[in-house]
């Protein structure tokens, strides 16, 4: 699955929260320029693997490797692996009062990129970008996610994304909370920017954000551990059969009726 | 009469931008009747100036220390200068300012205040105004705009109606110092019907050894007329103790509007305790935008008397108190008249062992009715050791009114933190965009010039390189 020189790679990973392991042994290489679905039932540690990818504070590795074009992810704080190219779209964003979204982009994309972009370049960029996300000109001077509803916080996170260019974009369960429309123009925004230069991790409870992003890979997380990874074929059996054959085909037993009924 | 002047005696330089004393005069250290009446011979002040200063200087005396808000027992005020004369003459244009007080300005990095964005500048140096230009067209509408010794000269009868009628010597211990041996300060008189519209501005500082500053100022703005005043100092840091207890009255009339600003961050050995009020008549809005950065401690309650019907007062201020500092600080507004509308919001940041209070007061007379008032104060505490407390009185003697009280404590939140260094943010850019945006109700209403400079100065606070 992974070509040689791994763009970005996962070993063994162990990551704790409050005490309570909830990654228990990952294994995920992500090669260059594709997009990697993951899936899994509620718990399964989808958004724990996401933060702690990203290096939150509070989520603790216990064992384990992950590198990014060879280089130790881990030893880097938050900031520094936003400025390796790591980018996190979150599933709930939160606010920032009184800092608006031009100003919170404009220093982020210098702090990123190491240099300034002039007020001229920068702001036909952002409208252009959120023209494209059907997002209105007003955005730019509301205060970061401040009132904004789930799907404009959603679409916040993905104008960021198209702004910030990241090599490697962690997308939290971008798809939840939107309707039809949003999720359209969402998953829009995340193709626009796919390319040889940047993948995707993209985190979904959702067959159905995958009939509008193509996915290159598709990786199975069950409590803590990626349990299977196939094609796109993958994707459409959990489709048609749900987690539930998977998992006796594989002998695992997770809690997928708590995780169906919550779905 | 017995002479108190002294030689002056230059002094080494102790700090990056501090100057030689060259100073015409310099009073005695200490305070006494002889040198109260030595300030206003020098000063060639009208006799009944002379007295209020001398009945002032008996109220300080007799009063005693307040024993609330922030510590002033440390305050030596028998080892403190009352008094500095700078230089002989008044200049009107830029070019006649003395240059080691143009290189002081550029040194403290004053904002190069661009001359179509200024009406005129008043720069006071210690504690006197040195340079004084008033535009032309100020003149023509008949807008008064003086430094506060030459308004009592030129324009003694305004003064005298005015002066001390909204701050008695008597108000407190330190309005009594203030009025009998205050000297500088602005005067503006703007005549009914007058907007002026670009800013006005003053700038002064401390720079002797325990020199106190002691400005008065006093802006009338009569009905129908508009101003905007915006005071921004800073002061070098010192070893012993500065002392600042200034006076502010403004005079609102039927239906004018003044809005006063101010920036301070006074270095971290100054106390820096001042005493402003207005009054705002029927229909008249006064606006305080009160930005306190620095200071050893700062005692200051900007208020408004309502005393017309629809007179709205606005009290907007932010407070950051770094590591040994403490920022006592709130706003006052007594309602003196049906139909009347206030609006307070108080931003206060602690760091380190900083520690800010919020001491306010709104007050509702009986039959002021249909009276609005809405006080929001918000603290945010930046480390372990930072303090931060609220004390708002409400003394509400009217059933048929709208008062709202909202308060908020808050640290540096871990989820908008992380969100920001994932962004690419080190964790200080973080907690410094997370303040910035804290404080933002009270920068957005700065000019452009000032909300620049209160970044910067945030920033420094932040990384500890403020002395």
């Amino acid at each position: 699955m992974s070509e040689n020189g791994t763009f970005f790679e996962i070993r063994n990973l162990h990551a704790a929260v409050d005490g309570k392991e909830i990654l228990r042994g990952v294994d995920l290489s992500l090669d260059r320029g594709k997009v990697h679905a993951l899936m899994g039932p509620n718990g399964s540690g989808k958004s724990t693997l996401a933060y702690t990818l990203m290096g939150h504070p509070r989520y603790e590795v216990t064992a384990g490797e992950v590198r990014l074009n060879g280089e130790n992810v881990l030893e880097w704080s938050a900031d520094e692996r936003a400025r390796h190219g790591m980018f996190l779209a979150f599933q709930y964003p939160v606010g920032i009062p009184g800092v608006t979204l031009a100003n919170f982009l404009r220093t982020s994309l210098k702090a990123i990129s190491g240099k300034d972009v002039s007020a001229l370049e920068f702001r036909k960029r952002v409208r252009e970008e959120m023209r494209n996300l059907r997002m209105d000109e007003s955005f730019a001077t509301r205060y970061v996610n401040e009132g904004f509803s789930g799907g404009e916080k959603k679409k916040a996170e993905v104008l960021q994304l198209a702004i910030l260019r990241p090599q490697l974009a962690i997308l939290d369960e971008t798809d939840s909370g939107l309707d039809v429309d949003a999720i359209r123009v969402v998953a829009d925004g995340v193709k626009r920017v796919i390319g040889p230069d940047m993948s995707i991790l993209l985190i979904t409870h959702y067959e159905n954000f995958l009939r509008h992003i193509t996915p290159d890979y598709v990786h199975v997380l069950s409590k803590g551990r990626v349990v299977a990874s196939g094609g796109r074929e993958l994707a459409d059996r959990l489709q048609e059969e749900g987690f539930e054959s998977l998992f006796a085909e594989l002998g695992i037993r997770d809690e997928v009726e708590a995780a169906a009924a919550s779905g | 009469m017995a002479k108190v002047a002294q030689e002056i005696v230059p002094s080494d330089y102790q700090y990056g931008f501090h100057d030689t004393e060259d100073y015409v005069f310099k009073s005695k250290r200490g305070l006494s009747r002889e040198i109260v009446e030595e300030i206003s011979e020098r000063k060639g002040e009208p006799d009944w100036m002379r007295q209020f200063r001398l009945k002032s200087l008996a109220i300080f005396l007799r009063k005693p220390l307040p024993t609330w808000g922030g510590d002033l027992r440390e305050i030596d005020f028998d080892n403190i200068y009352y008094y500095i004369k700078p230089s002989e003459k008044q200049g009107k244009e830029w070019d006649e300012v003395p240059e080691y007080i143009k290189n002081t300005f550029d040194k403290l990095g004053i904002p190069e205040a661009e001359r179509k964005f200024l009406a005129g500048v008043s720069a006071q140096y210690e504690s006197e105004v040195v340079y004084h230009s008033i535009r032309e067209d100020l003149e023509k509408q008949g807008v008064i705009f003086l430094d506060m010794d030459s308004g009592l000269r030129e324009h003694p009868d305004i003064v005298k109606e005015y002066f001390g009628t909204v701050i008695p010597p008597a108000d407190n211990k330190f309005s009594a110092l203030n009025s009998a041996v205050w000297s500088g300060g602005s005067f503006i008189y703007v005549p009914p019907g007058v907007q002026v519209e670009i800013p006005l501005q003053a700038y002064f500082r401390i720079n002797a050894e325990n020199m106190g500053q002691f400005e008065r100022t006093l802006i009338i703005a009569d009905e129908g007329a508009s101003v905007h005043y915006i005071e921004g100092c800073t002061a070098p840091i010192y070893s012993s103790d500065s002392l600042h207890s200034a006076v502010v009255e403004l005079i609102a009339k039927k239906n004018a509007k003044i809005r006063y600003t101010t920036i301070q961050n006074w270095s971290r050995n100054v106390y820096n305790l001042v005493t402003k009020r207005a009054v705002a008549y029927d229909g008249a809005t006064v606006e305080w935008i009160d930005g306190n950065l620095g200071s050893k401690l700062t005692m200051k309650y900007p208020g408004v008397w309502l005393m017309g019907p629809r007179a709205h007062a606005e009290i907007l201020s932010v407070a950051f108190a770094g590591d040994g500092m403490h920022q006592d600080a709130g706003a006052k507004v007594v309602h003196a008249a049906p139909h009347t509308t206030s609006n307070i919001v108080s931003k206060s940041v602690s760091k380190g062992t900083g520690r800010t209070t919020y001491r306010g007061l709104v007050k509702v007379y009986p039959d002021a009715v249909d009276v609005r008032s809405n006080v929001r104060c918000d603290a945010l505490l930046l480390d372990e050791e930072s303090r931060s407390d609220t004390y708002p009185y409400m003394e509400i003697e009217e059933e048929q009114v709208s008062i709202g009280h909202e308060a908020s404590v808050s640290k540096l939140g871990e989820e908008q933190l992380f969100y920001l260094m994932s962004r690419g943010l080190t964790e200080q850019q973080a907690a410094l965009m997370i303040v910035n945006g804290f404080i933002e109700p009270f920068t957005k209403e700065l000019p452009l010039e000032y909300s620049v400079e209160l970044n910067r100065l945030i920033q420094l606070e932040m990384e500890g390189s403020v002395g």
